[in-house]
């Protein structure tokens, strides 16, 4: 029983790009790498990462100066979260509930885990 | 940058290998060009580069016939055969004597990717392994600037480490005008790298798109048997079943083996 499925490289290049910004490695304002330096990085083809530059920028998250580069606009934060939010529950979501049922799964059961600190795995616990 | 239409070619005394082919491609791509053994692959890339010539059609390569190997044209090719033979000097001298063929040749690329692939200017080109000739020949065709570069089955000899090195030098050292066309049958080598894909069958180019155009019509997915039902194509894996679906709601990686299987089995993604 396998739902997850591997999404466009374009899009997991935009992921990466924005959990970096999120994690504040590349913070608002910060110059993100070139099209060809990023290419060259991961060994993607251009043409990939030049479409995954023109998402982030129809999403704001990062702004063209033209003849400088790419920059993590300012709202790049907030706007990431909005998007990642909406992907949760209109994707992941689903996908986890679906599988809760199949397995017969209650909430009582899955409480404990929200209700622990991070990183630590009630399951293990028991 | 390359233009085929009707174009016919057969050895002699052999049946036709392209009766009527058809394909327009520009700059600005790394295509990939897949088909199946004896498909004719290595053929359309040597009568892209001159050293075949077509029975009859019109085959033109930056506005140049290419049987008529013109200075202007060879000057601006390059081609890394599945096959070749190297002279026993050492890589230097090699560079000296063939870079002045190529007006565009960029030394210092060549020294980084050398660098990069662990190959020193003095080493004699014979005493190399078959991997390591590979590789100097791709970091020269790369050098070279040519605007078409032909690379038939570059992965081939290729160490595992040196594989994801050629992914990665390739991706950083093109210009928007170049275009390079790929044969090869190592489909998850080039993965990534390729933003189109050809496909040469029955001697017809029975497929050609962009991995976005391929993405944005179909999803590839592992599902069960009744997801199967849904599918254009599958085919069973441990655990179940890698399926090809009309693309829904995300876009997913393209598992360019199912597709090439699902094409060349007759099923369209439009």
């Amino acid at each position: 029983m396998e739902f997850k499925n591997t999404k466009g490289i374009f899009l997991q290049i935009a992921d990466s790009i924005s959990e970096k910004v999120v994690e504040g490695k590349y913070p608002p304002g910060e110059k993100i790498p070139s099209v060809r330096d990023l290419a060259a990085e991961m060994g993607v083809n251009p043409n990939t990462v030049m479409r995954t530059y023109s998402e982030l920028q129809t999403r704001e998250i990062i702004d063209n100066k033209r003849g400088v580069g790419y920059y993590v606009s300012a709202d790049a934060v907030e706007i990431i979260r909005k998007w990642k939010r909406k992907e949760f529950f209109e994707i992941e979501l689903p996908l986890i509930v679906r599988q809760t049922r199949i397995l017969d799964i209650t909430l009582d059961e899955l409480k404990p885990y929200f209700e622990s600190p991070i990183n630590s795995n009630p399951h293990e616990n028991q | 940058m390359i233009q085929i239409k009707d174009l016919h070619f057969a050895y002699p005394r052999q049946q036709a290998l392209f009766n009527s082919l058809s394909v327009h491609l520009e700059a600005g791509s790394i295509t990939g060009l897949l088909g199946k053994n004896g498909a004719g692959k290595t053929s359309l890339l040597k009568l892209l580069t001159g050293l075949l010539h077509p029975v009859s059609g019109e085959l033109s390569v930056m506005d140049h016939q290419p049987r008529k190997r013109e200075v202007s044209l060879l000057n601006d090719i390059y081609m890394v055969p599945e096959e070749f033979f190297f002279p026993s000097i050492s890589i230097r001298d090699y560079v000296k004597a063939y870079t002045p063929f190529y007006p565009r040749f960029d030394h210092e690329l060549l020294d980084r990717i050398l660098i990069e692939f662990e190959l020193g200017n003095e080493r004699k080109l014979q005493r190399l392994s078959h991997g390591q000739k590979k590789k100097f020949l791709i970091a020269f065709a790369l050098a070279t600037r040519c605007r078409l570069l032909v690379l038939d089955e570059p992965t081939n000899g290729l160490d595992i480490p040196s594989k994801a090195l050629f992914r990665k030098i390739l991706a950083g050292s093109l210009d928007e005008d170049q275009l390079v066309l790929i044969s090869t049958h190592q489909v998850k080598d080039v993965e990534n790298l390729i933003d189109k894909i050809i496909i040469l069958d029955n001697g017809e180019v029975i497929f050609h798109q962009t991995i976005q155009e391929i993405s944005q019509k179909v999803a590839f997915i592992s599902g069960t048997s009744e997801e199967r039902e849904e599918a254009i194509y599958s085919e069973a894996v441990p655990g179940g079943y890698r399926l090809m679906i009309p693309n829904g709601l995300e876009e997913t990686e393209v598992d360019i083996e199912l597709l090439f299987n699902a094409i060349t089995n007759g099923h369209k993604i439009g």
